[in-house]
């Protein structure tokens, strides 16, 4: 019941005195609003990461057998480049070898990727990303067409002319015209639009809808791979995650056979998953939150020093009010509950502020810029915690020398 | 009253006579106060200044008891002494029967929150809070639930007939309505003393008179009622008189109106 008192004195005093309540929260108010939009950024772009960008780059229950790995993890030293160069290519001949190593119900597909120029009738030549496939490929990326139709089995059996582009290019190379059954031309050659591709998004302002794929089999892939038969990867698509251990361990088997290594010899190929990409994230992540919890530290200290200084002007500018509180029969704890609780509330407010600041950072950074954020609810309880937390730090000593006042002293100071 | 000096020891008047006597009973239901022996010195940058010298004094219920004295004789010692707000070097004060000088700061807080009712000369109300949030104060310290303490604040603030004013905050009140609704403050917990010191000493002649009033009327009713005050005229209202010099009790004057039943001499 006194809580509730102390909280509605605080309350009051706050609301008297808005200015100086306001300018004393505004270092808790600053911190935590740092702390909810760090958070939200990390968070948000983890989520990013997680559902989105890799999800996208590799798909779920994925691996790509590659010759050296595609994202890198942090820095990579000057030996595991030479060692990356040194390793064998995967070649066209690899491929059937590794699918008849598969279990049943095993999607695979096999691609070559460069970027490259390609032009239309209907415009200037333009940069796009070219992907020769074969196999499952749109099934394993779940990309479906907006128009036209994908590859049929014998367009990719026989390596027609054909592509299908992506919404970005329907943009440069068709600006005025439907794409499909119309012409591109890539090194030289021409290819019949046959399907428009669905958005696969964006990330970082990077857009991935510039693409083009093309059956292997067509003439483009000589202009994604100098060296004969040799290709980027190969995708396998598991079922399910359980599965993915065992598919890896067949294709490693494969492949090591393959290249002839010894059961010393580390493996010259690399077997990438979802996971081992988001370890590039994972570590970025570290970082950003260092960064998110050391900048709003700093905010939440200076704010602490702020409000435990209000405090104690507080205290002296109420000395007498604490004597008349004292005379009346106010304990120790019930001065010291009612200055800490006046503390926490001034610190709370501040961080209610802030969150609410934060989130709106938030909101405007995922508006504004191709960043995505999201407020995470377990950030919001921490911003609470923190600055009722703050409060009771920056409160404990003026409170208690509130509370030590002798109350013949405090009546007589006016 | 020369034999109150600083040599002379614990003198013996005929009035003084009654209050030893007093004192000798045991602090029980009768006596409100009993203090014996009471001193209290302070260390004022290396000077002790000696407030109370060894006071004795008794008080029974319903008494109405004006203390008197000129500024140094000890009076707002006593006073601190007598509301708990300090307590003495040595000598021993019973309030209600409970031995309070060797009570400890929060034990201190709680024997004020329930056996005394302040009034201040200045008033002493929290600014900021409205008359009805004043009276509520030490119930809230006595930790009375919300419904009730706005209807036993009520009650009192209509005993001082300041019901119509309850949601005014003191710098919306007169002099006098101030001091009412101090008094309804030191009433609302039933003390068992109401402790005034110079009740009137801020307030004009006309608002005076009709705060001696209610202090008349609370004693009438059976409250008891000390008072500390150095105005002559105010003490006159009083039944029984104290007068402090130097530190020690000079005279202890029970007027005629005074209540026999008590059992003083």
């Amino acid at each position: 019941m006194l809580f509730f008192e102390a909280v509605r004195i605080a309350l009051n005093t706050i609301r008297v005195q808005k200015l100086k309540s306001f300018f004393t929260a505004l270092g808790v108010c600053i911190g935590v609003m740092f702390l909810i939009t760090v958070v939200s950024i990390v968070d948000g772009m983890g989520r990013y990461m997680e559902t989105e960008l890799v999800g996208k780059l590799i798909a779920l229950n994925s691996f790509e057998l590659r010759h050296r790995p595609n994202i890198n993890i942090g820095d990579v030293s000057r030996e595991t480049w030479m060692e990356y160069n040194r390793r064998p290519r995967i070649l066209e001949s690899d491929v059937q070898p590794v699918v008849d190593a598969l279990g049943e119900g095993t999607l695979w597909a096999m691609y070559s990727q460069d970027q490259m120029q390609v032009s239309s009738l209907y415009s200037r030549p333009r940069s796009a990303q070219i992907t020769a496939i074969d196999g499952d490929y749109f099934e394993i990326k779940k990309l479906d067409v907006t128009s036209g139709r994908r590859f049929t089995p014998s367009e990719l059996t026989t390596g027609a002319s054909v592509v299908v582009i992506g919404p970005d290019l329907v943009k440069r190379l068709f600006p005025t015209v439907d794409p499909v059954d119309r012409q591109v031309k890539m090194g030289g050659k021409m290819y019949q639009v046959i399907g428009v591709g669905e958005s696969l998004g964006s990330a970082f302002g990077m857009s991935f809808d510039n693409y083009i794929y093309a059956p292997f089999r067509s003439p483009v892939h000589r202009l994604l791979n100098k060296e004969p038969h040799v290709i980027d990867g190969v995708i396998v698509q598991v079922p399910v995650a359980d599965l993915l251990p065992d598919a890896e361990e067949r294709v490693r088997t494969v492949m090591r056979a393959r290249h002839k290594l010894h059961p010393w010899q580390k493996d010259n190929f690399t077997l990438e998953t979802s996971d081992s990409a988001l370890e590039f994230w994972n570590k970025i992540k570290q970082y950003l939150v260092l960064a998110g919890v050391a900048l709003p530290a700093i905010g939440l200290v200076v704010g602490a020093i702020v409000i435990m200084n209000i405090m104690l002007v507080a205290v002296a500018e109420r000395t007498h009010e604490i004597g008349i509180r004292k005379a009346l029969g106010a304990r120790r704890r019930d001065i010291l509950l009612q200055f800490m609780i006046e503390a926490s509330t001034l610190s709370t407010f501040g961080a209610a502020m802030g969150i609410a600041l934060g989130a709106a950072a938030a909101l405007l950074i995922r508006s504004t810029t191709p960043m995505p954020t999201y407020v995470a609810p377990w950030s919001i309880l921490v911003g609470v915690l923190i600055g009722a937390g703050v409060g009771i730090v920056s409160g404990v000593y003026p409170a208690s020398r509130a509370s030590l006042l002798d109350p013949v002293a405090a009546l007589r100071q006016e | 009253m020369s034999q109150h000096t600083e040599e002379a020891p614990m003198g013996v008047t005929a009035e003084r006579q009654a209050v030893v006597s007093a004192t000798g009973a045991a602090p029980g239901k009768d006596w409100v106060i009993v203090a014996r022996g009471l001193k209290r010195e302070y260390d004022m940058g290396g000077e002790i200044v000696r407030a109370l010298r060894g006071v004795d004094l008794a008080i029974a219920r319903n008494e109405y008891v004006a203390i008197m004295g000129p500024s140094g004789s000890g009076k707002s010692t006593l006073m601190n002494m007598i509301g708990c707000l300090d307590t003495p070097n040595s000598g021993e004060y019973w309030l209600n029967g409970q031995l309070v000088s060797t009570m400890k700061d929060d034990e201190l807080a709680r024997v004020r929150n329930k056996e005394i009712g302040f009034v201040f000369q200045t008033f002493n109300l929290l600014p900021r809070a409205t008359a009805l949030a004043n009276v509520e104060l030490p119930l809230v310290y006595a930790g009375v639930s919300g419904h009730e303490r706005k209807e036993r604040a009520t009650r009192a603030l209509e005993r001082v007939q300041l019901g119509a004013r309850m949601h005014h905050k003191p710098n919306e009140l007169s002099g006098g309505q101030r001091q009412r609704v101090a008094i309804a403050r030191a009433l609302v917990n039933d003390p068992s003393i109401l402790l005034a010191d110079e009740p009137t000493g801020n307030l004009d002649s006309t608002t005076s008179e009709e705060i001696m009033k209610v202090f008349a009327e609370l004693a009438e009713q059976g409250q008891t009622v000390i008072m500390v005050t150095h105005e002559p005229d105010i003490a006159q209202h009083a039944r029984r008189v104290v007068v402090l010099r130097d530190g020690l009790v000079a005279s202890d004057d029970k007027r005629e109106t005074f209540t026999k039943s008590v059992g003083l001499v």
